[in-house]
């Protein structure tokens, strides 16, 4: 196997997704270090919010790195991660909302992501975009 | 923590990140005077740790001491992998990496204060 031709699709780290993934990585290790430092000095106070905030740091994690890959299985992954994500912020948004009780602090995910100025909602809506406009669409290989 | 100093260095990061985002919108890949820019900016972040460490020597105890110690260390990594990343590809994107990266400096400034001030998380 050769390298790829430069008039080939764009690679999904190439050009916008270069911030994509820069913007990815920072949610990744923010998410992934807070649901670290909760699980480990209060998880008792409340479980469920935060086994939520480790998940989605593992997406965040899963979605960083798959759109930094290039190839059709990595841009798959990102793809199923981002709608994942998508998915995760509209349902706990959603429930943090309805019943505010069940959510006593802030993860990533609650009020649609309104502690992180919303970019937890935007962000895969872009991966979302971004995955369409670099597609692997033409014939294989 | 010095309170005046964190707000100077937040706000030369958010400078630095305005100039990378005007680059970039006049179509500009990462220049030196602006990469000169990040390594001051880094500059500003070592004197930031080391005022921190001779307060915590001192006696002063933040909210947490490990989430303190972890945005002390993030603080430093940010600007040099965001610069490595955004190198490895020069193009306008690369200098909207920069800008990115330096925009993340003034958050980890404003948690940091907050964990120093007895924030626990």
């Amino acid at each position: 196997m050769e390298q790829v031709p430069d008039d080939a699709k764009p690679a999904t780290a190439s050009g916008p997704g270069r911030v994509l993934v820069a913007v990815y990585a920072i949610f990744a290790v923010a998410a992934t270090s807070r649901a670290a430092v909760q699980i480990a000095t209060r998880f008792h106070e409340a479980p469920v919010p935060y086994l939520l905030s480790a998940f989605a740091a593992v997406v965040y994690l899963l979605a960083t790195l798959a759109l930094a890959r290039a190839g059709r299985a990595w841009w798959s992954v990102a793809l199923v991660a981002c709608s994942f994500e998508l998915a995760g912020v509209l349902v706990v948004g959603t429930l943090s909302v309805v019943d505010p009780a069940a959510f006593p602090d802030a993860a990533v995910w609650s009020d649609y992501g309104r502690g992180y100025l919303f970019i937890p909602l935007v962000l895969p809506v872009l991966g979302l975009l971004w995955l369409r406009r670099t597609a692997p669409t033409r014939a294989p290989r | 923590m010095i309170t005046e100093y964190a707000v100077a260095l937040a706000l030369c990061s958010l400078a630095v990140a305005t100039w990378s985002f005007v680059q970039a919108a006049r179509n500009r890949p990462p220049a030196r005077p602006l990469l000169i820019g990040l390594a001051a900016i880094e500059v500003l972040l070592l004197v930031q740790v080391v005022i921190s460490v001779v307060l915590l020597v001192g006696g002063q105890r933040p909210g947490s001491m490990v989430t303190f110690l972890a945005y002390l260390v993030g603080s430093l990594l940010v600007l040099p992998i965001g610069t490595a990343w955004a190198l490895a590809e020069r193009s306008r994107s690369s200098t909207v990496v920069l800008g990115v990266a330096c925009v993340t400096v003034p958050v980890l400034i404003l948690r940091m204060s907050e964990v120093w001030g007895g924030a626990g998380a």
